[in-house]
């Protein structure tokens, strides 16, 4: 459920902002709550706490006390930029790495990327 | 706040040292995970805190104070054991009718609604119960008492894995709703870490790990790939584990974010180690330094 190669409480908190962009949570609306994450995820409090507050601390979510945490006024857009960034490093570089052991050019995988996205 | 804590605390039997110069200090209102080998010493412990058992040697402060026939401590305090004794003819329903007494944050309602959840016939003798439905008493029991310190010792023997995941969500859900400090001895650790705030690890009667479970994503790391550049990367560090499987090889080793870089510099696949295999990694290397230092003297 959660990507057990990182720690858990920024596992959690990718899986909101993954949430945040396909809309399921929209701007101002609410996310779950800690002690609602911790229940569904079957996970400690404190890391629910921890990974919400880091999208807290980013601007991602904005509490409003006594009622919860909600998405911020521009977020889906701050964070469709900032994994755009990071799109480059994190997805291409390694395309690139092993299409260049199977011998494929750049040019090649321009022409297979294109070929796979008509199909 | 400190709801534990230990200095040089000790319990000798004869010879064997069960509890041996443990200096550890737990935190209040979070779950703590306290794992070890059989015989490693956490029941001992256990039974120091609650005062069941008299120190050989050290000091121990539970909620604030000596634990040892302090019933204010005590009375806060829920010891769910691992075999619990109870007389011949009581039924479930008598031990929770002791237990609404004892504990003064008891709550009936909750304590029925976890002996309807986990099947529990509380009419019947305890003698005729199934060894899952005698650990389903210490659950329910562990629970409802709603202590603000409570001690859970292997608490699911016989219990099937539908009541033990039952058992972890029951304990989350009301450790959300009414926070306590929880100490929980098991031996499914992959079931549990992420329930876990905090870990210590016992083995032989001392403490080997003491620290956040956060931290211990990062405690060691494995790493694989061709055998050469594996042994490339060991050169100099220290090695919990190497295998060797033709001209591949998979090792681990102490974490870091160095030891990370360094790994994927040197072309290395990396993957975190679970606590298991974490505890595994540590109990054995404990153990054959162990057996290395008598085999040198």
């Amino acid at each position: 459920m959660l990507d057990d190669s990182k720690p858990l409480f920024v596992a959690l908190a990718e899986q909101i902002e993954d949430g945040i962009l396909d809309g399921t949570y929209a701007e101002d609306a609410p996310v779950p709550s800690t002690n609602e994450l911790a229940a569904f995820l079957r996970i400690n409090p404190a890391t629910a706490g921890k990974g919400l507050g880091l999208l807290v601390d980013a601007g991602v979510l904005v509490k409003r006390r006594g009622i919860g945490m909600f998405v911020a006024p521009g977020a889906p857009a701050a964070l469709r930029e900032r994994r755009r960034s990071a799109f480059a490093a994190q997805f291409i570089a390694p395309l690139l790495r092993e299409a260049d052991q199977l011998g494929i050019t750049p040019d090649d995988l321009a022409g297979m990327i294109r070929k796979e996205a008509d199909r | 706040m400190t709801a534990i804590a230990t200095t040089g605390l000790s319990k000798h039997f004869g010879d064997v040292r069960a509890v041996d110069d443990v200096d550890i200090a737990l935190a209040e209102l979070r779950i703590h995970g306290l794992l070890g080998r059989n015989g490693a010493g956490k029941t001992t412990l256990m039974q120091l805190l609650t005062g069941q058992v008299f120190a050989t040697r050290g000091t121990m402060r539970v909620l604030g104070a000596e634990p040892v026939e302090n019933a204010d401590v005590l009375s806060q305090t829920c010891f769910i054991q691992e075999s619990q004794k109870y007389p011949d003819t009581f039924r479930a329903i008598d031990v929770l009718r002791i237990a609404a007494g004892a504990y003064p944050n008891w709550d009936q309602e909750y304590a029925d609604q976890l002996v309807e959840e986990f099947r529990l016939p509380v009419k019947r003798t305890i003698k005729k119960l199934s060894r899952g439905q005698l650990s389903a008493i210490g659950i329910v029991v562990g629970l409802a008492s709603r202590a603000p310190l409570t001690f859970f010792d292997e608490p699911y023997l016989g219990l099937d894995a539908v009541a033990r995941r039952m058992f972890y969500d029951r304990l989350l859900a009301d450790f959300a709703e009414h926070p306590r400090t929880v100490v929980l001895s098991t031996h499914h650790i992959d079931e549990v870490s992420n329930l876990l705030e905090h870990v210590v690890i016992l083995d032989e009667g001392q403490v080997l790990l003491d620290a956040d479970t956060d931290e211990l994503q990062d405690a060691a790391l494995t790493v694989s790939g061709r055998a050469t550049d594996v042994d490339a990367f060991l050169a100099g560090r220290e090695v919990l584990e190497r295998t060797v499987l033709g001209t591949l090889a998979t090792a681990t080793v102490p974490g870091g974010p160095d030891a990370k870089r360094a790994a994927l510099d040197a072309g290395l696949d990396v993957s975190p180690v679970s606590l298991q295999a974490l505890f595994v990694h540590l109990t054995t290397a404990n153990a054959s330094s162990r057996a290395t230092d008598v085999a040198t003297v």
